[in-house]
């Protein structure tokens, strides 16, 4: 097996076209995994470590850009008043040892259902920048994933970045999962309620085959909430925003929980996010 | 001349002291070798072939392309078994490589050797077997009325001669259901088995009992037990799941085929296929009492699913049988236990072994009889509750202390634990922000257990120590050889411990467990303290007797630090004048008293040789509506007769809890038509540190007059009535049957 290992972000995208099944890797938190197990055997790998310009961030016009191989430590840490609910969720992740290695471009790049940055991406509007030789496009986070581990990355292209609105709203994230800490979500949902657009932003993670949001439920909550009064959010508007959360989900029963425990979980957990969101604009506690 | 052989009080590292275990900082650091870090010059790898399917016929097995692959030495099959094709703990019935026939998914198929793991799974992968896939048999009930009966036990106790008929004011019915646990010990089935010179094997591996494993592997490789020589290698955990053979045979074979050393390791994966798990039951009971709460009669219904071979099934029947109806004086019991064979996977031993599918039924039931007649939980365990003189279901009297009532008191007279900070660790869910108090309720749940001590059911159980006295670099100094597993309990330490306080030495080291002396049985059954314990403190006496004798004056005497001592105090002689360049060297194979069999068709018998005991008290805080749990203290109370070690059985209590309460609201191997869906520990969740809460301990040290130094064993109860007061706590906190455990969050929120 080949160590590609570029210097800069030029080299990053000419190795890549070159070898374009190279596997990339950031934090190796799924790629060693996948390796230990015998489930992949690429030809050659890609380490993106060396490239500090995925390790930056910074604004771009009305935009946060966040370079792919930002760590979940360091969004918790340097980041967590302007992504409040991807800090949230990167709360979640593994134990610190992951959380000090993994990163959401390796998130991303993996595209799994239960990828825990996802649903707090989709409900903030994120965008993914995506490059290769050919050029950069960003790409809506709700357009990126087209299945389970898959995307619309074509093998030439890397994840530069993503890019968040550079003023957030309130932001919630919660995950359930069957132990306290280092678990894979059983369910997530994140929650981006924007009172100067007076848009409402949803994600549901491990509820489907891919990272979803909650389309109903956000136009919904958009026309209902009381945005001119501030006043209390009416215990039906909850209810109902609640269960449109469920039923956008398209779960399955397998060995982390039922379906339809799923589809009760996310509406109570969109009640609660709703109401903390809410009330409490700042966000993350 | 008589010679006392009372030991002083106390001696430095001595019984009672907190001695420091020797492995203590070489695990922490990571620098332990275990026996996965086995290394030899020339070693090849091994690597397994496993059935895809519970249960199919073989039909062929190609393995030439395995053997083309360059790196590959060996590729073996049943056909290439030299002794005994099947090994067993009791019953000779599992193949060391399937026969004509696969009867679990996992099974082992065919073995390799290369030069390098990853050649010797490769090599695997390209043996093509054609099955023939049969539908499997996996519901214990079928396996019931086909036939496929491992073992019926009854236990038939009446409190009126001839009297058959149950019938009480109060009557209490129940079904629950236990799922299957993983031991999950952390470091998987590995070992190194080198070819020696005098055509026999050295085989270096992490087991529980060296000579049962001695006695397995010489049959199937046809060599005499003296040229299979076998030696401890760092054992990363057992709980039970290291009884049964693994990879021993297999990596022997290839190693007498290669004549190069082989060493196998399982992955995590392949681990939890490669060792038997905790029997899945169902348990139907119905209490009847008066209606102040006095237990008439207990009927039970047990049916243990063992999976495709018998392995310790037998005996896991027996307990859950014996020990079926818990600490409490019934006068009419009425239990019917049953092990089936089916296409799941093999089970056998894991701490607790029957008691605890047992002890969540019963003591399940017990609060739903406490609910029936208006009693407080503990008041009602506290008034049937069992004591020196009561009579087992089995007729067997119970001699030593069995503080049931004390222990039950002591966990509730704890205070209970404040109320949640509002720290989010401490938070149902943890730090995923599922709730900040919302749905969040408190419950608090009790249970007891009861466990038996050492084999039963007349087993010729026993222990040799092997203790050698001498003056090593000017000191005297002690040797202690056994054969007995240190699974990181602490056994090294222990031995020690004992060698120090009996014959008042301080350098005391402890050599490698080996097949070079006799058997010490099994690390299991919370035995090993007591059993090889008490072989070392025979030998170590032996070893005592002998120098004394030398002094040639009569009296009391004792060896405190060094020296002969007379009952004034007045230093007789030094060790090392007395010893001078001698050695005295002592083997005893030590007993504990005699157990007998159950009568097979009432059940009675003395079948046991201590009981044990421990009491729980669970504090939660249940998210109701999302049904996720946050144990917030376990206060636990136990009898260990004596504490040898104090840190240690402390050590042994915490994570015996753990392990309990894990069976209650996380760990299981999920297991659909005989297929396991979750073998990983992605997926098979074990406790981590924001699920074990802190936890109330109170040791009670009643001797017991027949164990040496009064010791109780400690091992197993924590396990046992962990599991129901979590539930019983959750119970309290949602007011949902939970008649199954695992409990899962859609079994509280749906
Ligand atoms: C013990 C453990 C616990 C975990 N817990 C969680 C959890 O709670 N929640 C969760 O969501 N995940 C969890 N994970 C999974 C993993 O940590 C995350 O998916 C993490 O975000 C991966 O980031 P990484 O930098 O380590 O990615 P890597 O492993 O380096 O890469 C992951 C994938 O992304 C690709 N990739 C990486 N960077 C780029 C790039 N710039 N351009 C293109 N492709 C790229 C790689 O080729 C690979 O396919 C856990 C993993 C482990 C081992």
């Amino acid at each position: 097996m080949e160590f590609l290992q570029p210097a800069d972000w030029a080299e990053a995208l000419a190795v890549k076209a070159a070898h374009p099944d190279a596997l990339p890797i950031a934090g190796g938190t799924d790629v060693m995994v996948d390796l230990n197990f015998d489930r992949a055997r690429p030809g050659a790998l890609l380490d993106l470590t060396r490239v500090t310009d995925l390790t930056d961030w910074g604004t771009d016009g009305d935009w946060l850009r966040v370079g792919a191989g930002v760590t979940y430590r360091r969004l918790i840490d340097e980041l967590a008043g302007r992504v409040p609910g991807l800090a949230l969720a990167s709360r979640t992740v593994g134990s610190p040892q992951i959380r000090n290695r993994g990163t959401v471009g390796g998130n991303l790049g993996s595209a799994s259902p239960a990828g825990d940055a996802h649903p707090a991406l989709l409900a903030a509007g994120a965008l993914v920048e995506l490059a290769s030789v050919r050029g950069t496009r960003r790409v809506p986070v709700t357009e990126y994933f087209t299945g389970p581990k898959r995307s619309v990355r074509t093998p030439d292209e890397l994840i530069a970045a993503f890019l968040v609105p550079a003023r957030p709203g309130a932001e919630q994230f919660a995950k359930v999962g069957t132990r306290n800490a280092m678990v894979i979500a059983v369910c997530s949902f994140a929650l981006s309620l924007d009172a100067a657009t007076r848009t409402v932003g949803t994600g549901i993670g491990s509820a489907g085959p891919t990272p979803l949001r909650a389309t109903e439920a956000e136009a919904f909550l958009a026309a209902e909430l009381p945005w001119e009064t501030r006043g209390a959010v009416p215990e039906s508007v909850a209810a109902r925003f609640g269960e449109l959360v469920g039923s956008a989900a398209r779960p399955i029963d397998d060995v982390r929980g039922s379906a339809d425990y799923r589809r009760h979980a996310l509406a109570v957990l969109a009640r609660r996010a709703l109401a903390w969101a809410w009330t409490d604009p700042g966000g993350a506690v | 001349m008589t010679v006392s052989t009372v030991a002083p009080a106390t001696v430095e590292g001595g019984v009672g002291t907190s001695a420091r275990r020797p492995d203590g900082i070489l695990k922490v650091a990571g620098e332990f070798a275990y026996s996965s870090d086995l290394w030899a010059d020339e070693m090849l790898w091994g690597a397994t072939v496993r059935s895809p399917h519970p249960s199919a016929e073989i039909r062929a097995i190609d393995i030439t392309a395995a053997v083309a692959l360059p790196g590959v030495y060996a590729v073996l099959t049943a056909a290439d078994v030299p002794g005994a094709r099947h090994y067993g703990l009791e019953v000779v019935d599992q193949p060391v490589l399937a026969i004509d026939e696969v009867r679990y998914e996992g099974e082992p198929v065919a073995i390799v050797a290369a030069d390098h793991p990853e050649t010797a799974r490769r090599a695997a992968a390209r043996i093509t077997v054609e099955y023939a896939v049969r539908a499997p048999v996996t519901d214990p009930e079928d396996a019931l009325s086909r036939g496929d009966l491992v073992r019926h036990v009854p236990v038939r106790r009446f409190a009126s001669a001839g009297g058959t008929a149950l019938t009480a004011d109060v009557v209490v019915t129940g079904t629950y259901e236990v799922g299957m646990q993983d031991q999950a010990f952390l470091g998987p089935e590995s070992g190194l088995a080198v070819p020696a010179e005098d055509g026999g094997i050295d085989l270096f591996v992490a087991t529980q009992w060296l000579h049962v494993d001695q006695k397995q592997v010489a049959a199937c490789l046809g060599l005499p037990a003296e040229k299979v020589r076998l030696s401890l290698a760092g054992v990363g955990g057992a709980f039970g799941a290291r009884e049964d053979l693994s990879m021993q045979v297999h990596a022997s074979l290839l190693a007498l085929h290669t004549g190069k050393p082989v060493k196998m390791v399982y992955g995590r994966e392949e681990s939890f296929f490669g060792h038997v798990h905790r029997h899945p039951a169902r348990l139907s009971y119905e209490h009847g009492a008066t209606r102040d709460g006095k237990l008439l009669y207990v009927k039970a219904r047990i049916v243990l699913d063992g999976g495709a071979y018998t392995s310790s099934t037998p005996a896991v029947v027996a307990n859950a049988a014996t020990l079926g109806v818990g600490p409490y004086d019934v006068p009419t019991v009425v239990v019917e236990a049953y092990g089936v064979y089916t296409n799941n996977p093999p089970c056998g031993a894991m701490r607790g072994f029957g008691a605890v599918q047992a002890c969540f039924a019963y003591e399940s039931q017990m609060d739903k009889l406490a609910a029936e007649v208006g009693l407080d939980p503990v008041e009602l365990r506290r008034r049937n509750a069992m004591t020196t003189g009561s009579v087992m279901p089995t007729g067997q009297l119970v001699h030593g202390p069995a503080p049931v009532a004390d222990l039950l008191a002591l966990v509730r007279d704890r205070p209970l634990p404040p109320a949640a900070t509002g720290d989010p660790r401490e938070r149902p869910g943890g730090v995923a922000n599922t709730t900040r108090g919302e749905g969040v309720v408190r419950g608090v749940g009790y249970a007891i257990g009861i466990k038996n001590v050492c084999f039963s059911e007349g087993f010729d159980d026993f222990a040799t120590a092997r203790v050698r006295l001498s003056v090593v670099g000017g000191e005297p100094a002690v040797l202690v050889h056994t054969a007995a597993a240190e699974v990181g309990q602490g056994l090294v330490t222990v031995q020690a411990q004992i060698a120090r306080t009996e014959l008042g030495v301080t350098k005391v080291t402890v050599a490698t467990a080996d097949t070079s002396v006799g058997s010490a049985g099994s690390s299991s059954a919370s035995r090993q303290t007591y059993m090889t314990g008490g072989a070392v403190r025979a030998a170590c006496q032996a070893v005592k007797a002998t120098v004394l004798a030398r002094v040639g004056r009569a009296g009391e005497l004792a060896l405190v630090d060094g020296k002969v001592v007379a009952s004034d105090g007045a230093v007789v002689a030094s060790l090392v004048d007395l010893l001078g360049n001698d050695v005295v060297e002592e083997t005893v194979e030590w007993r504990h008293k005699p157990t007998r069999p159950l009568d097979p068709v009432t059940g009675q018998g003395d079948a046991h040789v201590q009981y044990a005991f421990a009491a729980h008290r669970a504090v939660v805080d249940v998210d109701t509506e999302l049904g996720l749990v946050r144990v917030v203290e376990i206060a636990t109370a136990q009898d260990v007769g004596k504490a040898v070690n104090p840190q240690a059985v402390v050590g042994q209590i915490q994570g015996g809890t753990a392990q309990g309460l894990g069976l209650a609201v996380m760990e299981e191997v999920q297991v659909v038509d005989g297929v396991i869906r979750n073998p990983s520990f992605t997926d098979y969740l074990i406790p981590t540190i924001l699920d074990m809460p802190p936890m109330a301990v109170d040791v009670l040290e009643m001797g017991d007059p027949d164990a040496p130094y009064g010791l109780r064993g400690v091992g197993e109860p924590p396990t046992i009535s962990s599991t129901p007061a979590v539930v019983a706590a959750i119970r309290a906190a949602t007011g949902r049957p939970l008649t199954r455990v695992p409990v899962r969050p859609e079994h509280i929120a749906l």
